[in-house]
């Protein structure tokens, strides 16, 4: 068994494509050597800021011959089928021989040296590697993800024969650009290759060189009695900007300190990849971790004065900012700004989402148990920052430099509160806003994105979701639970196409043309007070709903124009300068998807998916009722009562099903009729009080207790089906047992298609 | 690599820091070494040094190409009337084109940074990626930003296109913030201390008067109203000009250029009036390009043609 190890040596390779670049060398390679029949005991791939390695063991120095027996056409088949079939296999006739009727081919493969075909299958893994971007160099057109230096190929102690570009493989490395020896280094195999570049002072492994970093990183804080604030995304990408990391505590001006703490953290982190540090107290120290990529011949004195004084230098811009951004009539003006900030091409300015926001969020303030006007004044400000320096500079910081800035004008603090967390959930495991108002703004800015992009049918497909919209509707689902919001899904996203209206504006007119009128709102539609006016508004927002909805200029300057005159066949209107999907199409979709979205929440939080699909069956599109309703089924399947309950089920529906193949069930209610038996009797009366008390459970929302007292009609179900027969002779009395049959089917009709539970 | 008697190297071993003078001295003469053809600054507006002709236009085509030259940029929305001690709106970059880049360019820049005092034993000097785009003129390139002890000293490009147009040849192009670099070498906090030269003149004696006056400008004092129909003035020259006969029998795209490099000067002093809303924003930066890109194409065809 031999051993391949591979270094494709160049110049600096961007830190954010190392570890998927070790991936794809790991997995094409792989796949060459296993296509190619070679198999191997392990293979791994290694990465930094110079190299790009692969080192295989346990490879066979030879394939062994192969002989596959192919199977050909019929003796029957045409000559043509038999002609096609040669060239395939590349052999003549009188090679192949006749088994059972069948043509068959043997055909040998002889075995080869992996030596010969190893240097094809690096050539086609780096002609077709998939970097992110990738460059010439010179005058050559071939393309790398940076100048290629060296090829280091060798298999079994031999190097491979092998040119690309002028580039000849060798069996040599190079060591750090500073520290290592500044030779070329031979090496014989992967242990000499990694002990050759340790000399040199190269560490090899992207992962050891993170834990040098995290493990020294931690211990120089320690040392000054401080704790370094830990990252992983930060530290990957420092662990690909060097070779032999020497983490170095610096000072940091502690003026600075007067800042937010997330800007003193983000401008270390984006412009300076500088680790940020904690005081014993837990409070932002005046001090970061630089990782050096050099053992300084002064220990790093110098390495850490230019560092404190570049990071001066962006921290001064950062009180610069600060300052500016804290100028009175701020929020005015930036949100000024944001009307000549386009959100999406096809859903106009930022400024005409944020009114879509404002008026969604004042409707759903209230079913949160929030003050309306708050929240819609939270919703007006909540987007302001996005036009401010801080946030121009860093835009992770949107939201959280709102808050601050809030507070520092001094608003209400459940606003600056609703402005810094309206962002909330970005990610399943991002906490939810906590409070109401918080809630409501997050609520009305998911909402929009979601509905919006539906709206000009930017949907997500497949693993393509370019505005987070699935993140959206995870969002939603868990602050329409943990908020306790009794809405539908359908009337969210009617409400959306209500704020349509704002679109309504100077030069411009929303226009709808439902079945029977059309009519068009112009730039005044807000300004009417009349009683007829209200009513014509009342009837365009609910012609919002019923047509798609264009919005069209116009030079004219008027509210309202209702035509009662329906335009048929005019299926788009061509001078529309944005077109959004009617209601009808988009509320079924947003139902849709939100139901997908739920049922893979609902799984990754451990519930059965047949009780998931058993409730969904119902389409209830109040989420709150929709998953309470799961819980309780649940929950009542763990207890005995759960048995019965599915028992009587399946029984009565499986007797319903055979009857149903004969003809359409009766759908009388049942009855007692004269001469009836006793258990016939008996059912009737348990269904009608059983009934009540399901209804009266149904409107309490108490569903366990619906669901048991429905188990509890087992043995009245049983009785009925042993002392009687369902399929009598007389037509009257079969239809009533079916009826009877079908309302105690009915009973559980409001909470689950019990016949999907498995 | 070095000529044994290299005057300023010399210098650099005598401890001393490099004035800024000096230090733009000692990368002509290191350049120079390397066969570089010393140009002067261009003498028209330009907000990067990128965009002398001799860079822009020269990269263009299949002729190897080397020069070196220092070229004020001017940014007018940098302004800080003289107050901040990192930020000016006229600086100056040190720029460096090599046709077709050659193999050892990392050597070779490594090689000015010791020249001027920067000595890799003691600094932590890193490529970090940053690859370079310009709008304005179509052109954009694979690179880093050099980093000496986490600060930005040098931009490195490999150019990939410009003007729209895919280069035949790759160039290395090589950009050095010169007040940054003097800044660090001098081990100075604030631009204006800078040692102009070793004879006591400071950076602020020379300019920090012009950045008062021209930030008021800037910001204060430029005629919107000129501003936007000098633009479009100029939008008119550029295709005037490259479709207007002459007696060489081809369009003059050098002057072309030239407009070119007016307008784009323009339109920043428009955006530091805050006279650009952010929707015209892109369409003014096309308009640009699509001029850069006519005056690219052409003296690509008449590159060919020589």
């Amino acid at each position: 068994m031999a051993q391949l190890l591979i270094e494709l040596f160049s110049e600096e390779i961007p830190a954010r494509m190392q570890l998927g670049a070790a991936r794809d060398f790991e997995r094409l390679f792989g796949a060459k050597l296993t296509a190619a029949g070679l198999s191997f005991a392990t293979i791994k791939a290694y990465v930094g800021p110079r190299r790009l390695a692969l080192h295989v063991e346990g490879l066979p120095t030879q394939t062994a011959a192969v002989t596959e027996d192919v199977k050909g056409p019929k003796e029957s088949a045409p000559p043509q089928a038999m002609e096609g079939f040669l060239r395939k296999v590349g052999l003549t006739q009188d090679k192949l021989k006749l088994e059972n009727g069948i043509w068959m081919a043997r055909i040998e493969k002889p075995g080869v040296k992996t030596a010969d075909v190893l240097g094809e299958m690096l050539r086609d893994v780096i002609l077709a590697f998939p970097w992110p971007k990738s460059m010439r160099s010179g005058t050559s057109t071939f393309r790398w993800v940076r100048p290629l230096k060296r090829i280091l190929f060798l298999f079994d102690g031999q190097v491979i024969p092998f040119e690309l570009e002028g580039l000849r493989a060798a069996n040599l490395t190079e060591g750090h650009r500073f520290l290592g020896s500044g030779q070329a280094l031979p090496v014989t195999d992967f242990d000499s290759y990694k002990r050759a570049l340790a000399d040199n002072s190269v560490i090899l492994d992207h992962a050891d060189r993170q834990a040098i970093i995290l493990d020294k990183a931690r211990a120089v804080c320690a040392e000054a009695g401080c704790e370094l604030i830990e990252d992983q995304g930060l530290l990957e990408e420092v662990a690909g900007l060097n070779e032999f990391p020497v983490p170095l505590l610096g000072d940091m001006d502690p003026q600075f300190l007067t800042l937010p703490p997330e800007v003193i953290k983000t401008s270390m982190r984006t412009h300076q990849k500088y680790f940020a540090v904690r005081d014993a107290g837990g409070k932002m120290a005046a001090k970061f971790v630089i990782t050096a990529n050099m053992q300084a011949s002064d220990g790093g004195a110098e390495i850490k004065r230019g560092n404190a004084k570049v990071l001066s230098a962006r921290l001064s811009d950062g009180v610069f900012f600060w300052k500016e951004d804290n100028r009175a009539g701020n929020f005015d003006q930036w949100l000024t700004k944001l009307k000549g900030v386009t959100f999406h091409a096809k859903l106009g300015t930022m400024a005409q989402r944020v009114a879509r926001i404002v008026a969604l969020a004042h409707d759903m303030a209230p079913l949160l148990g929030a003050n309306a006007n708050t929240a819609a004044e939270a919703a007006r400000l909540a987007k302001a920052d996005l036009a401010s320096h801080m946030v121009g500079e860093f835009p992770e910081l949107q939201g959280v430099m709102g808050g601050y800035y809030a507070d520092a004008a001094m608003l209400d603090p459940a606003i600056a509160d609703a402005i810094r967390q309206h962002y909330k959930p970005q990610g399943p495991s991002d906490s939810l806003p906590d409070s109401a108002v918080s809630a409501a703004v997050a609520l009305a800015d998911k909402l929009d994105t979601l509905i919006g992009f539906f709206a000009i049918n930017e949907k997500p497909t497949g693993s393509k979701d370019p505005f987070a919209l699935r993140r959206s509707a995870l969002g939603i689902l868990r602050i329409l639970r943990h908020f306790n919001v009794r809405v539908s899904l359908a009337d969210l996203a009617a409400n959306w196409y209500r704020t349509l209206l704002i679109y309504a504006g100077e030069g411009r007119s929303v226009y709808v043309d439902t079945e029977n009128w059309r009519g068009s709102a112009g730039p005044r539609w807000a300004e009417g007070h009349t009683e007829v006016y209200k009513t014509y508004l009342e009837e365009f927002s609910q012609g919002l709903l019923e047509s798609p909805v264009w919005v069209r200029p116009t030079d004219r300057d008027y509210d309202l124009d209702l035509m009662y005159e329906h335009v048929p066949n005019v299926p788009e209107v061509t001078d529309a300068v944005l077109a959004f999907r009617s209601y009808a199409e988009v509320g079924a979709e947003f139902e849709d998807f939100m139901a997908d979205r739920l049922r893979v929440q609902l799984k990754d939080d451990g519930v059965r998916f047949d009780v998931i699909e058993a409730v969904f069956a119902l389409k209830d599109g109040d989420v709150v009722r929709l998953t309470r309703k799961i819980e309780a089924l649940e929950t009542v399947l763990k207890t005995p009562k759960g048995d019965d309950l599915l028992a009587a089920h399946k029984r009565v529906a499986n007797i319903l099903a055979a009857e149903a193949k004969k003809g359409a069930l009766p759908k009388a209610e049942p009855h007692a009729l004269p001469g009836a038996p006793d258990v016939e009797i008996a059912l009737i009366k348990q269904i009608n009080v059983t009934r009540r008390s399901v209804d009266a459970a149904l409107d309490q929302e108490k569903y366990i207790d619906a669901l048991q007292e429905i188990a509890a009609m087992r043995q009245g179900v049983d009785a009925f089906l042993e002392g009687v027969l369902v399929n009598a002779e007389d037509a009257a009395i079969r239809n009533n047992r079916l009826a009877i049959l079908r309302a105690v089917c009915d009973l559980s009709g409001e909470i689950a298609d019990l016949s999907k539970i498995a | 690599m070095f000529a044994p008697n290299f005057r300023y190297l010399q210098m650099v071993m005598s401890s001393e820091p490099l004035s800024f003078q000096d230090l733009i001295l000692t990368l002509h003469s290191y350049w120079s070494e390397q066969g570089c053809a010393i140009l002067q600054p261009y003498d028209v507006e330009v907000g990067a040094g990128t965009l002398h002709p001799a860079t822009v236009l020269r990269a263009l085509g299949k002729k190897p190409w080397k020069a070196a030259y220092v070229q004020p940029s001017r940014r007018p929305v940098d302004g800080r009337y003289g107050e901040n001690p990192n930020r000016l709106q006229h600086y100056y970059q040190y720029q460096v084109i090599l046709k077709p880049n050659p193999e050892n360019l990392q050597a070779l820049y490594l090689g000015s940074l010791k020249a001027i005092g920067l000595d890799p034993q003691l600094h932590d000097i890193r490529f970090v990626e940053d690859d370079w785009e310009n709008p304005t003129v179509g052109a954009w390139g694979l690179g880093w930003e050099v980093w000496c002890d986490g600060m930005e000293v040098t931009q490195y490009t490999y150019f990939q296109g410009v003007g729209g147009i895919e280069v035949d040849v790759v160039s290395g192009e090589l950009t050095y913030g010169l007040e940054r670099l003097a800044m660090y070498v001098q081990n100075v906090d604030n631009v204006y201390d800078l040692k102009f030269n070793k004879a006591g003149v400071k950076y602020g004696d020379v300019f920090k008067e012009q950045e008062r006056q021209f930030s008021a400008f800037n910001f204060e004092a430029s005629d919107v109203a000129t501003l936007k129909r000098q633009f479009e003035d100029m939008e008119i020259q550029v295709k005037r000009i490259l479709a207007t006969p002459n007696s060489l029998g081809y369009p003059l795209v050098l002057p072309a250029y030239d407009h070119v490099l007016k307008a784009s000067h323009l339109f920043n002093l428009m955006d530091a009036r805050g006279a650009i809303a952010v929707a015209e924003r892109q369409s003014y930066i096309g308009r640009i390009r699509d001029l850069c890109k006519a005056c690219a194409t052409e003296w690509a065809r008449q590159e060919e043609a020589r």
